[in-house]
């Protein structure tokens, strides 16, 4: 009895000795798609010159996105796919109202090793690659090695709309595919493995990688835009509510010349 | 005797305090004590808590879809609809990695301990043991964006040869140690004197020949093997078998000193060398604390995320055949890193849980690990003794 009569002094003394903390309300906080975080970084960076207002952007995936402005946790949530109707109903359970806003779209490129005489796949190959139904280069007009399938984490956005606009429902990807953590990382990969595949934002895309036709179209600003490329997407940034106040001025940036300037600039196509 | 006593007595009176300053001292007392009770108990508190939270969160996933699937599927796919949660790869891969880091950087690990310990002169040593203990100031992330961004390609573009001068460096001392023993052997039987070490000479160099030969061609073997990927399971391994280095190379180390040198004189008083005093005293009275410095250098190398997550591969499928270290594999580490993210959007799902369950599959593991090395070191103590 004793014994328990100390540790609960001992609490309260400690309890007294934890207090409040102070909460100051002049910044925008950013979470989420690491495909959309170059255009948060860059509107943060000109907007904080601008405005002087303080933008922290954190790139943690599109479901930890969805799952920070869930928890209120920050004020604007990037997200390269449009939020489940799950991750909706869990916002609603929260009292949290999710409005999305278009800022970009981005087109996905199928990327290879420079060296791979491979330059252009159907969609249904990359499929077939994907669920290993197509396992070695020389299946596709390319050299005889074992393909290397790179694909994403689970809560990537980049991985969801792979799913979607390549794969398609019942076709998972197969077990024997790699996964990496971001678009940098997977082209890395792509770049120093020579039998490798892989898909990344076309914003990523450079010289270290070969970037693929598919369909018969390259992928690029203009085939994006004018939507002849068959794998690309918007990309959202979700606020809780209809935005008010910096946060409204934040997402507007978009549709300024200096907006647009930046998005054409990092290799996103603007609306 | 008496005037003395009420002198005392009265001067004593001048002690007594107040009821209110004594009631404020025990008081003060009382919480002195309870905060010290409740900085001395928060570890295992803590460690409680852990255990605590993390099974109320994992048994929901085992009362959604059972034991069977966990243990025995290899189909990893949590975000399909309906997802399958089988971590039987996923487990394996954990296991793969832990056993290749280990059989690496137990041996490193123990020679490295010897050396510094009775090999080493002291000004030496005391230069050398900092410098490895550094190793396990580098961070983790560092490590894995080592073994990414270097390592793996250079495993694609060199690999065959890289494997060959492992192979070299490692089996060459061994096997010629072996030939050794085997020539002394197998001539220990012959009485004459000049002929045995006649035989055994001529012994030891057609074992020799046979040894080089040997990794002659196991050597030419593996550097014709062509590596498909450089993030696989052999990469992983040995980086853990760095990072776990560290941890080896200093317990061992310690338990090496602190055998003594009493011991150590008295086996070199009864004529034994350094070799064999080394061999048959210090290492099996130091054997307890070395136990313990391989158990947890192996769980540095179980629990260990970043460096899987970045380096591994994370593909979940067991190697074909199931030793091919050259493959990518997953580990319940990585998987809990990067699946974190998406799951506990919808609390309360099998796929949130599941993490969990290879959390509380992981704890249990090292749980159970710690158990068997603090009894091995309590009967090697009781051993030793003589009781």
């Amino acid at each position: 009895m004793n014994f328990f009569k100390k540790i609960l002094f001992g609490a309260a003394v400690l309890g007294f000795m934890a207090g409040g903390t102070a909460e100051a309300k002049s910044k925008i906080v950013m979470d989420g798609s690491t495909t959309v975080g170059p255009i948060a970084k860059s509107f943060a960076a000109y907007f904080t010159k601008t405005k002087g207002v303080q933008v922290t952007v954190s790139e943690s995936g599109s479901g930890n996105g969805a799952k920070s402005i869930i928890n209120g946790t920050c004020d604007i949530a990037n997200m390269s796919r449009a939020m489940k109707s799950k991750e909706a109903a869990a916002a609603k359970a929260k009292g949290v109202n999710p409005v999305e806003h278009i800022v970009a779209l981005d087109g996905m490129a199928i990327v290879v090793h420079p060296s791979n005489r491979v330059n252009k796949l159907t969609k249904t190959q990359v499929r077939d690659i994907y669920t290993g139904k197509v396992t070695n280069w020389s299946q596709v007009g390319g050299p005889n090695a074992s393909i290397v399938k790179i694909q994403r984490e689970s809560n990537s956005g980049t991985q969801d709309t792979f799913m979607s606009l390549v794969m398609g429902k019942g076709n998972p990807v197969s077990k024997r595919a790699e996964t990496q953590a971001s678009n940098g990382a997977v082209k890395n990969r792509v770049a120093s493995t020579p039998a490798a595949i892989g898909f990344i934002g076309l914003g990523f895309t450079d010289n270290s990688v070969k970037a693929l036709s598919i369909d018969g179209v390259k992928p690029s600003v203009e085939t994006v835009k004018d939507g002849t490329y068959p794998i690309s997407r918007p990309l959202f940034m979700y606020t809780n509510g209809q935005p008010t106040g910096v946060v409204k001025e934040f997402i507007d940036l978009k549709d300024t010349s200096e907006g647009q300037r930046m998005i054409s600039e990092l290799g996103y196509v603007n609306k | 005797m008496n005037e003395e006593v009420r002198k005392e007595s009265g001067r004593s009176g001048a002690f007594i305090i107040s009821a209110r300053k004594r009631k404020f001292q025990k008081i003060a007392k009382t919480a002195g004590e309870s905060m010290l009770l409740l900085i001395a108990s928060f570890v295992a508190i803590v460690v409680l808590f852990i255990f605590y939270f993390v099974a109320v969160d994992a048994i929901p996933y085992f009362q959604l879809r059972g034991f069977s699937e966990f243990f025995t599927s290899s189909n990893w796919y949590p975000a399909g609809e309906p997802g399958e949660f089988g971590a039987l790869a996923i487990i394996y891969g954990s296991g793969m990695v832990t056993l290749g880091s280990t059989l690496l950087s137990v041996p490193m690990g123990i020679a490295a301990a010897i050396c510094l310990s009775d090999i080493l002169p002291f000004s030496v040593r005391q230069y050398a043991k900092p410098i490895i203990e550094m190793l396990a100031a580098i961070p983790s992330v560092a490590f894995g964006f080592f073994a990414l961004v270097i390592f793996a390609p250079l495993l694609q573009t060199h690999g065959g040869p890289i494997l060959m001068w492992v192979w070299w460096v490692l089996a060459a001392p061994f096997l010629l140690l072996a030939a050794i023993v085997i020539a002394d052997l197998i001539t220990a039987k012959i009485q004459d004197q000049n002929s045995r070490e006649r035989m055994s000479k001529v012994l030891l160099a057609v074992f020799s020949v046979g040894a080089l030969g040997f990794l002659y061609w196991v050597g030419s073997v593996l550097q014709g093997i062509e590596i498909l990927t450089g993030t696989n399971a052999l990469n992983v391994s040995i980086i853990l078998s760095f990072m776990s280095l560290p941890t080896i190379v200093s317990v061992s180390e310690d338990a090496l000193q602190a055998v003594g040198r009493d011991l150590r004189e008295g086996s070199y008083a009864l004529g034994a060398t350094r070799a064999e005093t080394i061999v048959k005293t210090i290492l099996p009275a130091a054997s307890s604390g070395i136990i313990a410095a391989v158990i947890l250098g192996v769980m540095r190398a179980l629990g260990e995320t970043m460096v899987v997550w970045m380096a591994s591969g994370n593909s979940s499928h067991i190697p074909d055949p199931w030793f091919n270290y050259l493959e990518a594999v997953r580990t319940l580490t990585a998987t809990i890193a990067g699946d974190m993210g998406e799951a506990d959007q919808v609390t309360g799902s099998a796929r949130y849980h599941v993490l969990f369950a290879m959390g509380l599959l992981l704890l249990v593991i090292s749980f159970f690990s710690n158990l068997v090395s603090e009894r091995i070191v309590v009967r090697q103590r009781k051993i030793l003794s003589g009781q």
